[in-house]
Formats: structure tokens, C-alpha cells, sequence
């Protein structure tokens, strides 16, 4: 790359030909308020105006998030006609917003909070009729809110890099331009995988996960026996929310934080986790020795789940009939541990910390269901969880590390940590399967092949004692849809594919905590690049810890099949950890 | 087919004299031509054409004249028109009912139809020959050119008037010759903007690609301008000629037209030439057997003026929302669908052949320093002559209002003359004796824009005006960035409490920092002209903002809720056809009898009043006033 | 949702199979089934996502941004009175008003009875004639309030 010299504020610098004025500028030290520009030019629209500087070579004002830099350019931020430009362009977003900050659960997180205070702009310096606004809260997963929208366009921008769904839209123009799905539809009414990707981009509250801390409060005033469990991308996230660099695991602490909210037990979903890999493993095991519908495709990610009902109700077949993990742990909990404790299932409400809003609607399914009764109760994601923690005046930080309630559910192999990580189901199967198939555990352990913590497909051809098993993996819906369409097309050369919603697998799910640069002052200018890969590290070093590391060595599984289950796969396993399918349709 | 330079001057040789002859009435026959633009069209100017068909053939006069339907003359408001050749007699405001005597006289009798011809405003004197009409007396026609005279519909009475001549001059020349040439032409964009239409082709042709496109913008927003319609309608191939020069220019193979969906007649057309020039061989591969290809293609606007603005226009050939795109990259960089991209108004576009035919000097011989050539202006508003005027840059506002326009009707007062539509401001007489350019314009608070120029008389509030363009901006704005979409609508809101007497002076202050806003942080043109109308009004009109704020009054009875109808009880003469017609029925007699008067006296309850006018329109006594 | 029958399903098909060759169709292929139909409803956005891999979202976008395209039927007449500056000088305003008193709908509002579409148009280029009124692209000029009532009496003894 060759390098331009510039100045700001009369300082002068080098930086790299091509950059914007915003890229730059943060090179060199300067944070220019931004909205609508996000992450290296997913969203590059340069239409909030709130980044407007002062640069030669142009004629007014610029947006500094599309204009680039030039040889000899010579850049003001803080001219007193840029400030006031852009205190202004946020006053007028304030004047069509609806401003109640003190009842919004973004407060803290807002950018357009953040813009406002540091351009200084006033609340109420204009006044005027809002443009008609929507409501959407009839889809489990989330909520859109218009009153709160600045018309960034990232969400569009995120779900079809994401998914090449483009599920949202603008619709009308001028004032009365707004952002939903088609025809003002629900996420419920369109084919919205429900995934939350668009959330986790969203500069204010307008889109947010359709929050159940108030469905837990109401169990846990109810004298019901609530049961936490919690994913395993949610420990490599949460400690983003109390100040730890992302990338902490932080699974003691929050367990600690769990037991101290006041529910009766604590149980890791890597148990399920492993459970999972058993019965899913056993069935690729006999669709690959009895002819079955090949490839098989992995099940436990609600996104990728719903994206198959809407897009591909002809591939169904392909997917694996296993619950995800927490569902079938909650089906466990509700039958196995519910009879051991002499609970009613009726009585026993268990609260599911997911680093996925997606998992808000699985757990309504019919299909996720025991004689009536959901496995589930409540989903809370992992922002939903270090809400709860504050409120309850938890200091986070200053909590002893603590282990997860170990009667019945309490081991859990490394296997199924990285569940959380796109190629971690892949790599715990595998090692499974490998074993099953050739008696002894494959000799490394770690599939590196399959790893990885991006969209995008991998691939791997494993020799299993001659059998190879070609297998592919990706996340996000357009790298998933390449190999649907192969299937389709008959031309898929693999026997079992693993398919996350989310691009980069749960680490980076719709429930996470939101990473923006402005709220991460302690991390480097990349962090936007990078914390997929730091999230997923948090995960791969807890399964290097384990001492266990195949879900086939889980002794508390081995004995759960002992004592309950029987086998894999047998009658009383169908029943309550394995689900059915159905084509929707797209437009209801 | 026309392959070859020799193929073209043969085929151009003899349609030049085909026309030459009906035009000169060298074949021994009349001509008669009437007005197909839009306006005359609306007023059945096909039918009467039959009509003349129908009667010459009865009369057996058929072999004594052809008739023929050609482009809009301009000067619409007096349509439908009948020209006759060689006499050049004019009729005007023909109705279908006057065919006949027109055959009888003029054609066989060789005899004018008096009560048929234009008739000065403010005169009784006749006038017979187009040519001698103040309204066309100034102008100059070079975008028009050919406008009024041929058949659009017919490519050999085109290439009668020398199409397809620049074209062939520039398919001698290097391209960077052709770009020096209308360099050296000053033509400067139409479109509104008056960016030099040789730098933007430079530009363009700077840039390395396999593929480069030209766009000519025929959107044509703004309201109250209708000179690239009557263009596309009157004489397409000049349009279609002036695009293969560009695309020569620069080396393009594809051109896009962009029309409105508004303009189905000139859409019509415009295909039409396309395809007549394409079976011929002037659009294809291998034009003039020379190794440049090039064709055209026609897309349709969908309501949207937005999508003028050139960035949006392109988007919207992309299939997308007509949402303006951050600059840079420029269009002549990145344009439709990523290659670089000329984009230019179809009058541009329509002086590139003549500036190519007859030379880049000659073309410059007219205007002023700064903005060389002529000038359309579509003239409307409370003006005698309303239509299209050529001039060259550099008339007057003077000369345009009063000399060819014939100056303001019902001896109302002038008051301001809009210049540039939605992006443009008010002028007012102290600036009538400015000549017209796009620098000069700019210097006094206004812009050429596209060429709309409306006359506002006494009657006209200033406050509403800015209001009304307001209302359109708000409207049209895309609503993608933050200023426009949100800042129009606070201005809005404010004029209109203003004109409803509900304004304070704390508002005018807030009119000017908003304004100030839009303009400065708005993404593309619309943006940063929106507040135009508003800054102009408020600069020369302060006193009626402050009339509407202090005295809750509109000086000029426009703004509903600060006037009253009220009946004149003296004048009244009790007739009660006012109130028959009011939808309020708030028109109550009275008992007091006007001296003189049979009947008693009527009178309006303000109250009730919805202020509709019915009554005063109703009135023959001239009994109700505004106040 | 409500079903398309077999034979619009062909046509819009149809539609879409002309611009096959075109790089960016979707405004070609709208204007046609706006041209068809005098609406564009969601289910037949549906079909051109499926015919051209644009999300059903996007189209919806374009077709809600550009006002010729319309998501509802319009009357049989769909009558477009001109708003734009040289008609508005010239008393546009009280013409739409009268054939919206008279109508009883309000601009971009239909009659029950189907009949009548009321439409503010931002000038259709026929300046010279303001104000002008365009009725199924038939246009009036020089349009005063005193005609509005003979024009719509006109229309309706046609169905009559
Ligand atoms: C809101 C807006 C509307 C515009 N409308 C038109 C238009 O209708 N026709 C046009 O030729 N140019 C229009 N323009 C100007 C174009 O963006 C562009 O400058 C022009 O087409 C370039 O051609 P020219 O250089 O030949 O004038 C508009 C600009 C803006 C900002
Ligand atoms: S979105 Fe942000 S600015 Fe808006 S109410 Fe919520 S916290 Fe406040
Ligand atoms: S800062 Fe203001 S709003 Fe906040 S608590 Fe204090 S007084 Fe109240
Ligand atoms: S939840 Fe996922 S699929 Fe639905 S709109 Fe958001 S990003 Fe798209
Ligand atoms: S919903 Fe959020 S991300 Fe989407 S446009 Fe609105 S503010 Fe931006
Ligand atoms: S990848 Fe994980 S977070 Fe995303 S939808 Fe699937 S299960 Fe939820
Ligand atoms: S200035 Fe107006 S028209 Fe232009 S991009 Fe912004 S909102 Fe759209
Ligand atoms: S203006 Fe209309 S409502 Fe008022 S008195 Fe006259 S006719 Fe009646
Ligand atoms: S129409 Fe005129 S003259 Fe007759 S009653 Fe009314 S105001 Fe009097
Ligand atoms: S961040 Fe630059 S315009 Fe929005
Ligand atoms: S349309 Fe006939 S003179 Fe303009
Ligand atoms: S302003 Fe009405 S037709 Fe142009």
C-alpha cells in the first residue's frame, strides 16, 4: 500500500492511500463521531452526517466516512463549522427520535447517545411531528422499535453480507422512510431466520432482542425450582460487559454471578453439548452404514434451522434429528433430574443464557416439546444476563471463581465447549465418530482442518481407518446456501456438513455483547477484526484445559445413558432429545 | 443503409431538398404543418390534422398541400397551431371546427383566416407570420433547432436538416479533438449544475476501461420546465446524435436514456428514432464504416425527482431505490454499474451536433463571457406569453419577461420571477436588468437551474412560495440522509405555522440557522439547494414574513387563515348567487339595501367560511373582495 | 397470503423472462406489471425476488420509493392533477380541491366504487397549458374549478 501525507489539526501524519478521513484519523489518534459508516465499509452509505470535517480539496463540508484522503490534505475536525455541523445533523436525529433513554435498555450501549453527548448536542433544540413509527414485538427473538431508528442501513447491510437474505429494507422515502421487512411485515410474517445479527450491529435501540428478564423474575418470584444453564459462547463474551478484554473466558465468575441471581441450580450446556455429540454422532454412524439421507447436516443452530424451513423444505431430510444441546438438556433437567428430585416437570423452570436470540424462538417450537411441556422456559442472552448481574449490584469483578452444580450434569468434556466456535461441532463429532469407528481416540485430538472463526466454508477429507468422510463446514447463509445448492444439484461430495446461522458460529451470535470501539477504549483500533478470533481462542484454551476432551469420555454422560437413557438413539433418546421439521412458508 | 460518409451525404443531399421543397413550396404545393407537442396534442391536434386531410380530399384539394404533425413551437399556451408554408402564415388556437374555412380560404383561396392569427397583448394589430411575433422575435434556436419545422417521427426530414453532419466531423477527429472542440465551445451543462460539459467528457475519457457508458438525463424535475420534453418530442435524433458524439468522445459503446415515465409521447418518439437510426445504420456496429460501435438504450423514470440528481439516476438504471450516492467516486470514475460514466441533460446534449456541424466558434459567437450559446427557459407563471424560449445567454430577465413574454397579464404588478425551480430563488425587480447567466444568476441568489422561470404578479405570496417549494422538496427528498430528510420537514413546519399566523419572530432566526444546516450538511445537490427559495424569500421579502408573524396578516390574501372574504355590501345587488354556490352556505342576506339596489345586501360569515372562492368567482358585480 | 391465479402467474413471468438480458431489469419489469395491472401487491413481488434474486425487501424498497409504482389497485380513471410550479401559480391548488370535494376522496385515495383515482402530480411538461389535469394520460389544459364537475358528470355517464 503506498502512503499519502496529510495533516490534522495541523499535525501531519502518513497514512495509508485509499483510507477514509474517518480510518485515518483514527490511525492517527482522532475519534470523529459516526453512525452510519461501520466496520471497514459494510456500511458505507454516508448518510447520517453526524462525521462531517473539514478537509482542503473539497468544497464544503465532508462526510469523513466515505471521503478519502488525499496527498497534501489537510483535515479539520474541530473548526467551529464542523462542530457545530455536526452537533446539528445529531440534533436533528434527536428531533425525530424518540427520546426515552431512561426506560431504554440500550442506554449505555447507544451510539446515538454517545454522538449526542460528545457533539454536545441538544435534546429538544428542534421540535416537530415524528415520522410514524412501528412496533414489531411479535416475533419471539426481537423487537423492532422505529421510534428509535436513525436510518443507518446497517442492519440491511448485515443481513445480507450475513445471509444474503436482505430480510430488511427501506421502505417508503423522505420523512417517511422507515426500516423493516417487506410490507411492514413482522420478523415473524417474512422469512427472518431470527438470528440477530441485524441487532448486533444497530447503533440505538431499535432493534433489540425481544428481552425474558421479566419472565425470569416472575418464575423466580414463583416458587418454581429454577435451573440456569448456560451455552458455552456466552463465558468467552461476558467479561466484554464488566471491562475484561475481549477474550476473557470468564466461566467461574459467571457461574458465581448465577448462583448469586438466586436460581437453584447452575449447569453448563456443554453437558448437552455432549449429549448432542453422542446422539448425533450415533446417527451419522448409521445414516453412514445404512444408506440414510447423506449428508447429513448438523441441527443445533435454531438460525440455520429456520433458514432451512423457509429456503430448503426440500432438504429437511438432510438435517439431523437432534435437538440442540440446551433444549436437550432441558428435556433431561424436566424428566431425568425432575424424577431424582421428586419436582413435578410442571414445577421445574429452566432459564437458558444463549449467546443467540434464535434460541428465544426455538424453545416456543411445538416440536421442542415433552407431553406438552416445553424443555425451556426462558432464554436470556448473554447481554440479558450481564444486565441481570448489575442490576442484582453484582461486582462482577470482584467475584471468586466458582464451579458449575456437579450432581448429575456437571462434567463436561472439551468437546463441548467449542460448540460455541463455527467448526466446533464438526471437530467434537469427529473425535466421537473416530473413535467409535476405529475403537481408539484419533491421536491429536484437535481437527485443525475445521477450525476457524469466520464465515465462509471449510472443508476436510478424515481417513477413518480407510472410510474417509468428506466434510464441510460453514456459517453464515450464503456460504451455507453454496452447499445446499450442491445437494440440491446432487453434487455434493460430503457426508456430514455442519451449518451455523451466525457467521463465525455462536461466538459471534445475535445475544453477544455488541463490539464497538467507542464502548471498548481499551482495546486496539482492530478489535472489529479481531474479536471473533479472540472469542473463539477463550474457547479452544477451556477445552485444552479439560481433561476429558471427547464427549464419549464424559463419565456423568456414560452414566446418564446408564441410568435413563439406555442408548444412543434408543426409544426413550427419540423422545426426548430428538425433533422434527417442516417447510414454512416464506410470506404467511 | 448508410454506410459510409459518401451514403450519408447522398441520403442527407436529397432529404435537404425534399424539405427544402415543401418548405419553400418549390414543389408547387402548400405545406401545413401543426404542433404535436404535448400541449396541442391535449387539445386534439392530431384530430384536427385528420381533419385537414379529410376535408383537402373532399374538396379534392388533396394534391394542392401535405400536411404534416411536427414538434411543440413553443409557445403553447396559444396552441393548438397551424403553420402554413412557404407564406409562414400562423394560426393559432385552431379548433377542429375551423378546418374548413381554413382549406377553403387559405388553401384554395390563397386567402389569410384573420380571426385566426395572434393577436400582441395590449394591441389589436394581427400579426401573420411567426417570424414577426415579439415572442419569437429574440430567440435563437440551437437546442430547438429543427423543433416546430420536422416530423420527429420521420428520421428523413432530420437528416433534411443536416443530422447526423456533427457526428460525421467528430468520426474524422481524434477523440481528445472532438473533447478540445466542445472545450472550446464553453458549453456548459444544462442540467442545472452549468459544469463544463468538455472537462466532464475529459474526465471520462482519462479513465482506463473495457466498458464506459453515457446517461442523458432526461428526468426533468423540475416543475414548471418542460424544454427537454418538447426537445425528445420535436427533434430526437438530434438528442440520439449529440450521445454517439459523447460516446465517441470518450469511448463509450452504450448510452442509457433516462426519461420520466411522465412523457409518454416523447418516450414514443425517442424510441422510434432509435430505431429508424439503427435499421439505417447510424447506431450499430461500425458507424459509417469507421471502427466506432455504439447504440442506444431508453429507461423510464418512476416519479421520482430525486432521481435527476445524476448519482440517483444512476442508481435507479441499477434497479435500485434513486438514492444519491456519496462523491467521490465521481460518475466519470465509477458511474453506472461501477464504469466510468458521462451523465448529461438531453439540451446539452442537443448542442453538441451544432456545436460539432458548425464549429466550436460559432457556437460561442453567442452568450456571454462565461456561459457561451443559448439558453431555454420554459416561461411561466403570471406572464402574457407562457412557453418555451430560446435566447442567448445573456438576455435580460427584462427582455424575457417583458419583451418576449409580453409582460404581466390584468395589469397586476410584477412581483419576483422564480429562476431554477425547487434548487433556485426569487428575483425581483431590481434585478430585471441583469443578464442572464449561470455565474450571474449564482452572484445574485438565484441559479439558471434547468431553465424554469416563473412570474410571480401581486398576487402571489412570498411566504407561500417558499412554502409551496418546501412542500415539493419535502416530498422528494429520498430521506436518506439525516439534514434533508429531517431538516426540510422542521422548515416546513415552521413556514407553515408562519402562514398560519402562528409564527414568531424567534422563527425567522430558526428558518435561517436551519436552512444554514440543510445546506451545509446535506449529502447531494437537493440538500444543499433546498433551502434556496426560503434564504431568497427571506432576503427580499422580509417584510412580508414579518406581515404573516406581527400583523397576522397576508399582504397578497393568499394564506387561508389570515384573509376573509367579504362582500362589498354596496356593490352588492342581492342577485344570491353567491350563496347558492357556497358548500358553507355561511352567505346570509342582509336587510340593509344598497342605495340604487332592488335587493338587499349579502353577507359572509367568517366564522363559518372554508374560504373555498367559490363566491368570488361566482360574482359578476365584482361585489367580493379578499382582505 | 392471498394466491396468484395460474394465468397472472404467467404473465408476470412472462414479464420478467423480457428483460432476461438485461443487467439491471427490476425498474423495467415493475414498470410493465405496473403497466398490466395498475398494481404491484407483495405476492407478485414475491415471484420477481424468485425470477431475479433480489430480495423481496429491496423490491418492496423500490417499489414504495417511486410513486408511479403502487401496492394497491387504482380507479378505473385515475385522475392526475398537475401540482407543479407553473400549474400551482396558476391555481392548481383549487382544481385538485374541487375534484376532491366532488369526489369525496383525497389525493392518492380511491372512490368506493373504483371508479376514480385522485393523483398530486409534480408536472407532467405540460407548462405551457397549466394548469393541467391528466386523466389516463389524456390531458386537459387550461383547467379552471368550473370545469371539474362537467369533466367527472362526463366520466360517469360513460359508465353509466
Ligand atoms: C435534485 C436534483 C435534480 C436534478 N434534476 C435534473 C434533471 O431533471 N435533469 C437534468 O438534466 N439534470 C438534473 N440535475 C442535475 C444532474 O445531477 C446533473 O448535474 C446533470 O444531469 C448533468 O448534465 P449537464 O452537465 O449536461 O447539465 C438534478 C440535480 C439535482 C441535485
Ligand atoms: S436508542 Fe439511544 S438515544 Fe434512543 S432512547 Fe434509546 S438510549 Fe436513548
Ligand atoms: S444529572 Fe440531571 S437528570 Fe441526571 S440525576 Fe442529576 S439532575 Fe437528574
Ligand atoms: S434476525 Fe437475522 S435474518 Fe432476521 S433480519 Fe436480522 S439479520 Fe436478517
Ligand atoms: S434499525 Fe438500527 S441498524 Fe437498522 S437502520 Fe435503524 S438504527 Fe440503523
Ligand atoms: S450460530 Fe449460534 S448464535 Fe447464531 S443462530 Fe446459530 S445457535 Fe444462535
Ligand atoms: S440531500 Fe436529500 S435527496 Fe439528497 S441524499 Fe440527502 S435526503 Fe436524499
Ligand atoms: S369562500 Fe367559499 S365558503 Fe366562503 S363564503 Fe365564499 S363560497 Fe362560501
Ligand atoms: S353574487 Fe355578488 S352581487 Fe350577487 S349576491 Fe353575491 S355578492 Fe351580491
Ligand atoms: S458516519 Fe459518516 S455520514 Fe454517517
Ligand atoms: S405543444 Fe404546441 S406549441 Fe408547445
Ligand atoms: S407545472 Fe404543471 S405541467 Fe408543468
Amino acid at each position: 500500500m503506498s502512503k499519502v501525507n496529510i495533516k490534522i489539526e495541523g499535525v501531519a501524519y502518513q497514512v495509508e492511500a485509499g483510507m477514509t478521513i474517518l480510518e485515518a484519523a483514527k490511525a492517527c489518534g482522532y475519534e470523529i463521531p459516526s453512525l452510519c459508516a461501520f466496520n471497514h465499509g459494510e456500511c458505507n452509505v454516508g448518510s447520517c452526517r453526524v462525521c462531517l470535517v473539514e478537509a482542503t480539496g473539497a468544497r464544503g463540508l465532508v462526510a469523513s466516512c466515505v471521503y478519502p484522503v488525499a496527498e497534501g490534505m489537510e483535515i479539520r475536525i474541530s473548526s467551529p463549522k464542523a462542530v457545530e455541523a455536526r452537533r446539528r445533523s445529531v440534533e436533528l436525529l434527536l428531533s425525530n427520535h424518540n427520546k426515552n433513554c431512561q426506560q431504554c435498555e440500550k442506554n449505555g450501549k447507544c451510539e446515538l447517545l454517545h454522538v449526542a453527548t460528545i457533539t454536545g448536542a441538544k435534546e429538544d433544540k428542534y421540535t416537530g411531528v415524528q415520522s410514524e413509527t412501528h412496533l414489531d414485538q411479535l416475533a419471539p427473538a426481537l423487537v423492532r422499535d422505529t421510534s428509535k431508528c436513525v436510518l443507518c442501513g446497517r442492519c440491511i447491510a448485515r443481513c445480507s453480507n450475513a445471509h444474503g437474505l436482505g430480510i430488511l429494507g427501506f421502505e417508503n422515502r423522505g420523512f417517511k422512510t422507515f426500516v423493516s421487512p417487506a410490507e411492514n411485515r413482522s420478523f415473524a410474517n417474512s422469512p427472518c431466520i431470527q438470528c440477530g445479527q441485524c441487532v448486533n450491529v444497530c447503533p440505538t435501540g431499535a432493534l433489540m432482542e425481544k428481552s425474558e428478564i421479566t419472565k425470569v423474575d416472575a418464575a423466580l418470584k414463583s416458587g418454581k425450582h429454577v435451573v440456569i444453564q448456560a451455552a458455552p459462547a456466552v463465558r468467552a463474551a461476558l467479561g466484554e460487559e464488566f471491562g475484561y478484554p475481549v477474550g476473557t473466558p470468564v466461566t467461574g465468575k459467571m457461574i458465581a454471578a448465577m448462583r448469586r441471581l438466586g436460581f437453584e441450580r447452575v449447569y453448563d450446556v456443554n453437558f448437552g453439548a455432549d449429549l448432542t455429540i453422542m446422539e448425533e454422532g450415533t446417527e451419522l454412524l448409521q445414516r453412514l452404514s445404512e444408506g440414510g439421507v447423506l449428508p447429513m447436516i448438523t441441527s443445533c443452530s435454531p438460525g440455520w434451522v429456520n433458514y432451512a424451513e423457509y429456503n430448503y423444505g426440500d432438504l429437511l431430510p438432510h438435517l439431523s434429528s437432534c435437538k440442540s444441546p440446551h433444549q436437550m438438556q432441558g428435556a433431561i433437567i424436566k424428566s431425568y433430574w425432575a424424577e431424582q428430585k421428586g419436582y413435578d416437570p410442571k414445577d421445574v423452570f429452566v432459564v437458558s443464557v444463549m449467546p443467540c436470540i434464535a434460541k428465544k424462538f426455538e424453545k416456543e417450537r411445538e416440536q421442542e416439546k415433552v407431553n406438552g411441556i416445553p424443555d425451556v422456559d426462558a432464554v436470556i442472552t448473554t447481554r440479558e444476563l450481564a444486565r441481570m448481574i448489575k442490576r442484582a449490584g453484582i461486582m462482577f469483578t470482584r467475584l471468586p471463581d466458582e464451579e458449575w452444580d456437579a450432581d448429575i450434569m456437571g462434567d463436561y468434556s472439551g468437546a463441548g465447549v467449542i460448540f460455541g466456535v463455527t467448526g466446533g461441532v464438526m471437530e467434537a463429532a469427529l473425535r466421537t465418530v473416530y473413535y467409535k469407528l476405529t475403537g481408539k481416540e484419533h491421536d491429536a485430538i484437535v481437527f485443525e482442518a475445521v477450525r476457524g472463526h469466520d464465515a465462509g466454508i471449510r472443508e476436510a477429507s478424515i481417513d477413518i481407518n480407510g472410510t474417509v468422510v468428506n466434510v464441510a463446514i460453514a456459517s453464515g447463509m450464503k456460504s451455507a446456501k453454496v452447499l445446499l445448492d450442491e445437494i440440491r444439484e446432487g453434487t455434493s461430495k460430503y457426508q456430514f456438513i455442519e451449518i451455523m446461522g451466525c457467521p463465525g458460529g455462536c461466538i459471534n451470535g445475535g445475544g453477544q455483547p455488541y463490539v464497538r470501539s467507542c464502548f471498548l477504549p481499551n482495546e486496539a483500533d482492530d478489535i472489529l477484526d479481531t474479536y471473533k478470533e479472540k472469542r473463539a481462542q477463550a474457547l479452544y484454551s477451556e477445552d485444552e484445559r479439560q481433561t476429558v476432551r471427547q464427549s464419549h469420555n464424559n463419565p456423568q454422560i456414560i452414566e446418564l445413558y446408564e441410568k435413563f437413557l439406555g442408548e444412543p438413539n434408543s426409544h426413550k433418546a427419540h423422545e426426548l432429545l430428538h425433533t422434527s421439521y417442516g417447510a414454512r412458508e416464506r410470506f404467511r | 443503409m448508410i454506410k459510409t460518409f459518401e451514403d450519408l451525404h447522398e441520403r442527407s443531399a436529397a432529404c435537404t431538398k425534399c424539405l427544402e421543397d415543401k418548405l419553400k413550396g418549390l414543389d408547387d404545393k402548400r405545406h401545413i404543418v401543426l404542433c404535436g407537442g404535448t400541449g396541442c396534442l391535449s387539445s386534439h391536434s392530431d384530430e384536427i390534422k385528420a381533419k385537414f386531410e379529410e376535408v383537402l380530399a373532399a374538396k379534392g384539394a388533396a394534391d394542392k398541400a401535405t400536411v404534416n404533425l411536427v414538434g411543440c413551437f413553443g409557445f403553447c399556451s396559444q396552441g393548438p397551431f397551424v403553420k402554413i408554408y412557404p407564406e409562414d402564415t400562423l394560426y393559432r388556437l385552431v379548433h377542429i371546427e375551423d378546418v374548413e374555412e381554413i382549406v377553403e380560404k387559405d388553401i384554395i383561396g390563397g386567402e389569410v383566416v384573420e380571426r385566426l392569427l395572434y393577436v400582441e397583448p395590449g394591441t389589436t394589430t394581427k400579426v401573420t407570420k411567426q417570424d414577426d411575433i415579439n415572442f419569437y422575435k429574440k430567440q435563437r434556436r440551437v437546442a430547438l433547432y429543427g423543433c416546430g419545422v420536422i416530423n420527429p417521427e420521420d428520421i428523413n426530414e432530420a437528416l433534411g436538416m443536416g443530422a447526423f453532419k456533427g457526428l460525421e466531423r467528430a468520426l474524422g477527429m481524434t477523440r481528445q479533438e472532438v473533447v478540445d472542440e466542445v472545450l472550446a465551445s464553453g458549453l456548459r451543462g444544462r442540467g442545472g449544475g452549468g459544469f463544463p460539459s468538455g472537462r466532464k467528457w475529459q474526465f471520462a475519457l482519462n479513465v482506463e476501461s473495457d466498458e464506459k457508458y453515457v446517461v442523458c438525463n432526461g428526468d426533468e424535475g423540475d416543475p414548471g420546465a418542460f424544454m427537454d420534453r418538447s426537445i425528445l418530442e420535436g427533434n430526437p435524433l438530434a438528442v440520439i446524435e449529440g450521445m454517439v458524439i459523447a460516446g465517441y468522445a470518450i469511448g463509450a459503446q452504450n448510452g442509457y436514456f433516462y426519461v420520466r415515465a411522465e412523457y409518454p409521447i416523447a418516450v414514443r418518439r425517442l424510441r422510434n428514432a432509435i430505431k429508424q437510426a439503427r435499421e439505417i445504420g447510424l447506431l450499430g456496429e461500425h458507424i459509417l464504416g469507421t471502427d466506432f460501435s455504439f447504440d442506444c438504450h431508453v429507461r423510464l423514470g418512476a416519479g421520482a425527482f430525486v432521481c435527476g440528481e445524476e448519482t440517483a439516476l444512476l442508481n435507479s438504471i441499477e434497479g435500485k431505490r434513486g438514492m444519491p450516492r456519496p462523491r467521490p467516486p465521481f460518475p466519470a470514475v465509477k458511474g453506472l454499474w461501477q464504469k466510468p460514466t458521462i451523465v448529461n441533460n438531453v439540451e446539452t446534449l442537443a448542442c453538441v451536433p451544432y456545436i460539432l456541424r458548425n464549429g466550436a466558434a460559432e457556437f460561442a459567437s453567442v452568450g456571454t463571457e462565461r456561459s457561451k450559446g443559448t439558453k431555454v427557459f420554459a416561461l411561466g407563471g403570471k406572464v402574457n406569453n407562457v412557453g418555451l424560449v430560446e435566447v442567448p445567454m445573456g438576455t435580460t430577465l427584462r427582455e424575457l419577461i417583458y419583451d418576449i413574454g409580453g409582460g404581466i397579464p390584468n395589469g397586476k404588478k410584477f412581483k419576483a420571477i422564480q429562476t431554477g425551480g425547487p434548487s433556485g430563488g426569487c428575483l425581483t425587480e431590481e434585478f430585471l436588468d441583469e443578464p442572464i447567466d449561470f455565474d450571474n444568476l449564482v452572484a445574485k441568489g438565484s441559479m439558471m437551474g434547468s431553465g424554469g422561470a416563473i412570474v410571480m404578479d401581486e398576487d402571489n405570496c412570498m411566504v407561500d412560495v417558499a412554502k409551496f417549494y418546501m412542500e415539493f422538496i419535502c416530498d422528494e427528498s429520498c430521506g436518506k440522509c439525516t439534514p434533508c430528510r429531517i431538516g426540510t420537514k422542521r422548515i416546513l413546519e415552521i413556514l407553515t405555522r408562519i402562514t398560519e399566523g402562528k409564527g414568531t419572530m424567534k422563527d425567522l432566526e430558526e428558518l435561517e440557522e436551519l436552512a444554514d444546516t440543510v445546506k451545509n450538511n446535506s449529502l447531494c445537490a437537493l440538500g444543499q439547494t433546498a433551502a434556496n427559495p426560503v434564504v431568497s424569500t427571506l432576503t427580499h421579502f422580509r417584510d412580508e414574513y414579518i406581515a404573516h408573524i406581527v400583523d397576522k396578516k397576508c399582504p397578497s390574501h393568499v394564506c387561508k387563515n389570515l384573509m376573509e372574504y367579504h362582500i362589498i355590501r354596496d356593490k352588492c345587488v342581492g342577485c344570491g348567487m353567491c350563496a347558492r354556490g357556497c358548500p358553507a352556505n355561511c352567505i346570509t342576506r342582509t336587510d340593509y339595501v344598497a342605495p340604487g339596489k332592488k335587493l338587499a345586501a349579502m353577507e359572509i360569515d367568517p366564522k363559518a367560511c372554508v374560504k373555498c372562492g367559490a363566491c368570488m368567482s361566482t360574482c359578476k358585480f365584482g361585489a367580493i373582495e379578499k382582505r | 397470503m392471498a394466491k396468484l391465479n395460474e394465468k397472472a402467474v404467467q404473465t408476470i413471468l412472462e414479464i420478467c423472462g423480457r428483460y432476461k438480458n438485461e443487467k439491471t431489469p427490476l425498474m423495467m419489469i415493475l414498470s410493465d406489471i405496473q403497466n398490466e395491472y395498475g398494481y404491484i401487491p407483495l405476492e407478485v413481488q414475491e415471484i420477481v425476488s424468485q425470477e431475479t434474486g433480489i430480495s423481496v425487501a429491496e423490491i418492496y424498497g423500490v417499489v414504495t420509493f417511486y410513486s408511479f409504482f403502487s401496492l394497491t389497485p387504482k380507479g378505473k380513471y385515475v385522475i392526475g392533477c398537475c401540482l407543479g410550479t407553473a400549474c400551482y401559480v396558476k391555481g392548481a391548488q383549487q382544481v385538485i380541491d374541487k375534484f376532491s370535494e366532488i369526489l369525496k376522496i383525497k389525493p392518492g385515495e380511491t372512490t368506493e366504487d373504483g371508479l376514480f383515482t385522485l393523483d398530486a402530480l409534480r408536472c407532467i411538461g405540460a407548462c405551457g397549458i397549466a394548469p393541467a389535469v391528466s386523466i389516463n394520460g389524456t390531458v386537459y389544459p387550461k383547467m379552471s374549478v368550473g370545469e371539474v364537475p362537467k369533466i367527472i358528470a362526463d366520466y360517469k355517464a360513460k359508465e353509466a
